[in-house]
């Protein structure tokens, strides 16, 4: 914070116009750089948690997939925090079984 | 593809009207000065003016549509600068010619230019469509220019993702219109800023200066005649850095020397 920054908040002033600028961009290009919409992103989201659940099963609450940027490069951030692993696929059954074993356990 | 040892440099900001020929215009003037054999192609088939700004509109016989079409030779398009002979000028032809213009018709423009010049610099259409594709095509790298306000930012950020997937390498920012009083105040994006959220090297930046309309006016561009106001100052430092000199960057913060820029400084100081 800048004592300029400071003094708007003191007096109650709207905050200079230089950090809402930065700001409102840093929104806007987030977005402009992933190219995604928000339906498409939700899609993502739940495509990644159906392909991870196959494996751990993940707390669906606390769970996020986000976009952030920085430095020119935007990242897919997922943060799923894991209940406890499922029992290891079979290498061999994997290829065919696994789209259809969500929640089972394929070596049963 | 192109000839060895010529740089070919695009000049965009996606956005219209942030000074991208004027720069082209000035930088064209300065390089050519330094003793640089230096082209400005005008890759605004659009709406030309790099001839107008460089003073040169009534000299046009030829554009780069009769070159292009072998109706004359490259030499008989090109406009040389009185003033300064190290500078041509290949126009830009008909608007028409968008009709049927390729990304490889830009090519085989610079790719003639290359034999006889060391700078070609490639003054691109605002917008991201087929003109910038063109236009792109013909670059090896790259100068954005842009300016401390939200709209040129975004535009240049978008800009800036079609150069690298068209793989020009490297691309450099010049900021324009730098008012240091309203910086100073915190009522415009700092250079920090918008150097931080677009992440490009800074090879320079412009203060406003009323001396670019006067200029502009006579068509004679500022760097022309060793004017000393600071846009003219402005645009031979980015000449000089352009060829590899260490021209260090002018601090915006410190332009001013009154009261009320060593409060603006005080205010801008990071207290927490």
């Amino acid at each position: 914070m800048t004592l300029r920054d400071f003094i708007d908040k003191l007096l109650g002033r709207q905050p200079a116009s230089a950090n809402v600028a930065r700001e409102r961009l840093q929104l806007v290009l987030a977005h402009d750089r992933s190219d995604l919409n928000p339906e498409l992103l939700e899609q993502m989201r739940r495509e990644i948690l159906e392909v991870v659940s196959r494996y751990v099963e993940i707390d669906l609450e606390e769970g996020d997939v986000s976009l952030e940027t920085g430095d020119r490069v935007t990242a897919l951030v997922a943060n799923l925090p894991i209940k406890r692993a499922r029992p290891l696929v079979e290498p061999g059954s994997a290829a065919g079984g696994v789209s259809r074993s969500h929640g089972l356990n394929p070596g049963a | 593809m192109t000839a060895p040892g010529t740089r070919y440099i695009l000049i965009c900001s996606g956005k219209g009207g942030v000074g991208k020929t004027t720069l082209t215009a000035n930088l064209g003037i300065a390089l050519a000065r330094q003793g640089v054999r230096t082209a400005v192609l005008d890759a605004d088939f659009g709406l030309r003016n790099l001839d107008l700004l460089l003073g040169l509109e009534n000299r046009i016989v030829f554009t780069a549509q009769e070159v292009l079409s072998g109706s004359c030779r490259l030499e008989q398009a090109l406009v040389k600068h009185k003033q300064e002979p190290n500078l041509a000028l290949l126009p830009a032809g008909n608007p028409r010619m968008l009709e049927w213009l390729q990304p490889e018709d830009m090519q085989r423009i610079a790719t003639m230019l290359g034999e006889q010049f060391d700078v070609v610099l490639i003054d691109c259409p605002a917008g991201i469509e087929d003109g910038f594709k063109n236009a792109v095509a013909a670059a090896q790298e790259a100068i954005v220019i842009t300016t401390p306000e939200v709209s040129a930012v975004r535009d240049a950020d978008r800009v800036i993702g079609l150069l690298n997937s068209h793989g020009v390498k490297p691309i450099q920012l010049v900021l324009n219109r730098v008012r240091p009083k309203m910086m100073a105040n915190q009522e415009m994006l700092s250079v920090a800023d918008v150097t931080d959220i677009l992440a490009l090297p800074l090879l320079g930046l412009v203060m406003e200066d009323e001396q670019v309309i006067v200029s502009t006016n006579r068509g004679e561009p500022l760097t022309l005649n060793g004017a000393k106001s600071p846009a003219a100052l402005a645009y031979n430092n980015i000449a000089r850095r352009l060829r590899g000199e260490d021209v260090p960057l002018m601090d915006p913060a410190k332009a001013g020397r009154g009261l009320r820029a060593k409060l603006g400084r005080l205010m801008t100081t990071k207290i927490f």
